[in-house]
């Protein structure tokens, strides 16, 4: 059993270095696939990260007060509020409660907010609502209250982000499965080649009594390797890229949307994983299929 | 050790074989001859199952060949060692290297290995090329590497396809010689020439078929009417 495992091992690798300008170029090749691949995968994982801090974020009515309005009555229209129909919760936010907020949102650049004489923003109610289609019915309610300046919420655009996204993965998904399907037929247009120039020896190990699982075994294992090597390359492009990507959009994008983008230590174990099973399988599959009339016996 | 019984294969509106009946005994030395087109080959690629006989039950080795899976053909294909005309060795491998694969891909151990690739280099008179490579040989030494890798793994029976086809009289005669050697040891040879002089010199068992029927089965001579 090991003694099989080492000669077919040391076949792949024989074989893989005899067809050298062979397997350099389908690494090339699957590593191009798969940097797209990987790209198509950091949109749709920070995509999907949208969406949802969207949801999170703007699922809320804000209700801006006016600044006559005392906290007790703003109490008492919480109150009021509360009872409506599809209101999760709901709470009060003070003006400094509002200039805290902010600050914490800015981060490193919240000095800027110091230089303010007077604070600029307006007390306010922050709901939430049970789902997003409700948010309109408790709007038209809100209207008939006194002492609101205005009232902000985020329906339409939240739908609107949410089917987007929804487009977006759709997209991503069915590229990348055409992606893979080209390594594939990437993979074992290499195999067959390496096939083709073993097709003696091949049919000789067919008439000695090996088995097709012993034939086929260094080239499945070569498919693999190429499989491996080229996700490991572009798990590595893609993760400095996406590092370098992080941190210098970061910051700014912290000031739009509070959940930034998704951190980098995920996406690159997520990516390795990722990768690396797709690279197996590519190769894997690759092999089989190229070799499958060779073994019809 | 090998028995056709009723055995016909089509190829479409070809004849292969029909109705072939033959036991071989174990320990038997035959000669299969006939013209072009006979069935010779048919009659070997039955036995190998690279084809499947539409009619009839072969039998090598105890094993029943026409009702095998595919799974075992593997292992029934270890039961016959195989010799062709143009030899077949790897060009890449050195001669120890080439009968060496034969037992590698049936995990024999390295010390195994070692100890009886040598034997059948002696046996087959060809020891002192053990690390050359096939185009430093010439084509009766290419034959006898081919006739050592056949039987390193100790096959029970041997197949030799015209295996003096590319040879000159003399070196097809040492090539004979080996081949007899090997029937001495006890393994069962079938051999297809149109070699009529080696078949009369041998005085064998000899099959001769032609349109896929076996015509003539008789100790002795080549008959030009075969
Ligand atoms: N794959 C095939 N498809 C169709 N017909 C075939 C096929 N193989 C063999 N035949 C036919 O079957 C018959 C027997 O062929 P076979 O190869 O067994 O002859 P043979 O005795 O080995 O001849 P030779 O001495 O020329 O090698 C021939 O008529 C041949 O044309
Ligand atoms: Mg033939």
């Amino acid at each position: 059993m090991i003694r099989a495992f080492g000669y077919t091992i040391k076949q792949a690798f024989v074989q893989l270095f005899r067809n050298k300008n062979m397997s350099t170029a389908s690494v090339f090749s699957i590593t191009a696939m798969m940097l797209i691949l990987g790209l198509f995968f950091m949109l749709v994982v920070n995509v999907n990260l949208l969406a949802s801090s969207a949801e999170d974020q703007f699922d809320s009515i804000e209700v801006y007060l006016l600044d006559e309005v005392t906290q007790e009555k703003a109490e008492e229209m919480l109150e009021e509020i509360e009872d409506f129909d599809g209101v999760a919760r709901a709470y009060y936010m003070s003006k400094d409660d509002a200039m805290e907020e902010m600050k914490s949102r800015w981060g490193e650049n919240a000095y800027l907010l110091d230089g303010l004489v007077d604070n600029p923003f307006p007390a306010s109610i922050i709901i939430t609502a049970t789902d997003l289609s409700v948010e309109g019915d408790i709007v038209d309610q809100l209207e008939g209250m006194e002492g609101i300046e205005d009232i902000k919420y985020y329906q339409e655009m939240v739908g609107k982000i949410l089917s987007i996204t929804n487009y977006i993965q759709t997209g991503a998904l069915i590229l990348i499965g055409i992606l893979i399907i080209v390594s594939i037929v990437v993979v074992s247009n290499t195999i067959k080649l390496t096939v083709h120039a073993r097709a003696q020896e091949i049919n000789i190990m067919k008439y000695v009594g090996a088995t097709n699982w012993f034939i086929r075994g260094p080239f499945l294992v070569e498919g693999i390797i190429i499989g491996i090597l080229s996700s490991v390359i572009s798990a590595g492009i893609v993760g400095f890229a996406y590092y370098q990507f992080v941190e210098s959009f970061q910051q700014r994008l912290l000031i739009l949307f509070s959940s930034g983008m998704v951190p980098f230590e995920f996406i690159m174990i997520n990516l390795i994983i990722i990768f690396v099973a797709i690279g197996i399988s590519i190769g894997a599959l690759g092999s089989i299929l190229s070799m499958r009339r060779f073994l019809d016996t | 050790m090998i028995e056709f019984k009723n055995v016909t294969k089509m190829y479409g509106s070809n004849v292969g074989v029909e109705n072939i009946d033959i036991t071989i005994e174990k320990g038997e030395f035959v000669f299969l001859v006939g013209p072009s087109g006979a069935g010779k080959s048919t009659f070997i690629k039955l036995m190998l199952k690279e084809i499947e006989a539409d009619e009839g039950t072969i039998t090598v080795a105890d094993r029943e060949v026409t009702s095998l899976s595919n799974r075992l053909v593997p292992q029934h294909r270890r039961n016959i060692g195989i010799v062709f005309q143009d030899f077949r060795l790897l060009p890449k491998k050195t001669v120890f290297e080439n009968v060496a694969f034969a037992m590698e891909i049936l995990h024999a151990p390295r010390k195994v290995i070692k100890k009886q690739v040598p034997l059948m280099l002696s046996l087959v008179g060809i020891s002192s090329k053990a690390n050359q490579y096939p185009h430093q040989l010439s084509a009766g030494e290419q034959q006898r590497v081919a006739i050592a890798r056949a039987i390193v793994n100790n096959p029970p029976v041997l197949i030799a396809d015209e295996p003096t086809g590319n040879l000159d009289p003399d070196t097809a005669e040492e090539i004979m010689n080996i081949l007899q050697t090997i029937n001495n040891r006890g393994t069962t040879i079938v051999m297809v020439t149109h070699a009529k002089d080696i078949v009369d010199r041998m005085g064998k068992r000899v099959v001769a078929i032609n349109k896929g029927k076996i015509v003539r089965d008789a100790e002795g001579a080549y008959r030009e009417d075969d």
